[in-house]
């Protein structure tokens, strides 16, 4: 069971009010995507949801606790996959099992069991360095989820690659979220992308940056392989940018 | 399957050049002493420093033994000593506004001008020469090893904290392995001030020592034994080099990996 309520949050910088008001809900395995401008306070209601900056106003609940502005409960991935160079994929993706105080041979155990699943079987042992980006936002990926089994923030997690490699980073994301039990946060400016992965769209327009809309995909998961090109997906897509 | 082969010939060609040149000017310093171009007593030819390295050469070692002794002592603790004062000044700002000015200080007094100060205060014997190689080690030591902890990506120290990780944590997983480059290439500075560091203390004072060796045949006008103290100074030197490389190479496998 994993639940993320996002209640009232207001939050200032020097005076002006950056977002406001905002409420969001994230329910047990759903993936939930935060469309808007870039500049638009996403990345600062990350920065709340995982605890780095206390809001003005506003709560945030995890599972009924009250996380506010206590960080340690939800991690984030960023577009920048910020693997640390000098350690293994196998060891940078065991690094939360590490600062959570596990032993480096379990931690290892743990993170391994998981390469297969991932698509980043023979990786353990290279440097990230070594790997392509596409590569290394799977292994991103796989550290923010043996951080917390149950809510995933990602910010804009795949605008770096090119064109090719999104689209099959989105496939291969589909088909990670299928096997494994996560609830996902996940901010784009890519409308596309927003309606393939989603199940839920939230509007985040305007300055200060408010909520404005939800849009819900009905759409049944897995999604299908052509899903992209069906006229239902044109409606999900003109209906936003006409909402945007 | 042959391109090792390939990068070691390579290898063999780009290490040719600066041999050639060296041999070149082995050739004309040779040709300058040996037919009375310089007086023989002022520049000896490299053959008659050959000559005079292979007589001396238990005398030398003996010396060479305590300045080697000295110049590792004082180079470890100057790293050690520098490598708390960084990570102190990295961890508490106050630190760091009061030390740094005054470590700078430090650097702007003359090794020759302390040196018999030194000796006055500690004596003659190994004391006053380690004192002065942390003295001239610390510093490029602390300052590298500051500026990696600083310059450690503020991004990846979010996600650090938001995984909750403490300030030992992230020192232990980001700031300090993040800064090895640094502080490798500070320890290639640090060694060679560490042995000419030895030398210098060495002249101004002691019983024994490559400095005090090379004082005693300076005095003699021992021109040829004068410079084979010289390549033996060099020699330590390139093997402290040598040393911190290997050892470079060894902490950092990450770097060598294609």
């Amino acid at each position: 069971m994993s639940d993320l309520t996002v209640t009232d949050v207001t939050l200032a910088y020097e005076n002006t009010n950056i977002i406001e008001d905002i409420n969001i809900e994230l329910h047990d395995n759903e993936l939930v995507c935060l469309l808007g401008a870039s500049g638009g306070g996403k990345t600062t209601l990350f920065n709340v949801i995982s605890g780095l900056k206390k809001p003005d106003q506003g709560k945030v609940m995890l599972n009924g606790r009250d996380i506010t502005g206590r960080p340690g409960h939800i991690s984030y991935m960023l577009q920048k996959d910020l693997l640390l160079p000098y350690r293994t994929i196998e060891d940078n993706v065991a690094l939360p099992l590490l600062i959570k105080g596990e032993n480096k041979k379990t931690a290892r155990q743990k993170a391994g069991a998981l390469f297969q699943e991932f698509g980043l079987e023979g990786t353990q042992e290279k440097y990230p360095k070594q790997l392509s980006g596409g590569m290394r936002q799977r292994a991103a990926l796989l550290r923010t989820y043996m951080f917390s089994e149950d809510v995933a923030l990602l910010d804009e997690p795949f605008s770096a690659l090119d064109t090719l490699t999104k689209s099959d980073m989105h496939r291969w994301y589909l088909d990670v979220m299928d096997k494994i039990h996560l609830s996902t946060l996940f901010i784009t400016h890519d409308i596309d992308e927003a309606i393939l992965l989603s199940d839920r769209i939230y509007l985040l327009t305007g300055r200060p940056g408010r909520i404005t809309e939800e849009i819900v995909i009905r759409e049944p998961k897995p999604r299908r392989k052509d899903f992209n090109l069906t006229e239902e997906f044109l409606e999900y897509k003109k209906d936003i940018l006409k909402k945007l | 399957m042959c391109l090792p082969l390939i990068k070691k010939l390579q290898n063999t060609t780009n290490k040719l050049w600066p041999a050639a040149a060296i041999l070149v000017l082995l050739a004309l310093w040779q040709t300058a002493s040996g037919t009375g171009m310089v007086s023989k007593f002022l520049l000896p030819s490299p053959v008659d420093v050959v000559k005079a390295f292979v007589n001396d050469f238990s005398l030398l070692m003996t010396n060479a033994r305590v300045t080697i002794i000295e110049s590792f002592i004082g180079l470890l603790m100057g790293v050690v000593i520098g490598f708390f004062m960084a990570v102190l000044m990295d961890h508490f700002d106050k630190m760091y506004k009061a030390f740094y000015p005054l470590i700078v200080l430090t650097q702007t007094v003359p090794t020759v001008a302390i040196a018999p100060l030194l000796v006055l205060w500690f004596g003659y014997e190994m004391l006053p020469k380690v004192i002065l190689i942390i003295i001239v080690t610390f510093f490029p030591i602390t300052v590298s090893l500051l500026d990696g902890f600083r310059s450690a990506d503020k991004d990846t120290i979010s996600l650090m904290r938001s995984m909750g990780a403490s300030k030992l944590q992230i020192f232990r997983y980001v700031k300090f392995p993040g800064s090895l480059g640094q502080f490798f290439a500070s320890l290639r500075i640090s060694a060679s001030y560490a042995v000419v560091g030895a030398v210098i203390s060495e002249w101004l004072g002691g019983f024994e020592g490559l400095g005090v060796y090379m004082i005693r045949v300076k005095k003699g006008f021992a021109f040829d034994k004068m410079f084979a103290v010289i390549f033996m100074i060099s020699a330590i030197s390139l093997l402290l080099m040598w040393a911190v490389n290997f050892l470079q190479k060894k902490c950092m496998p990450w770097e060598s990996r294609e």
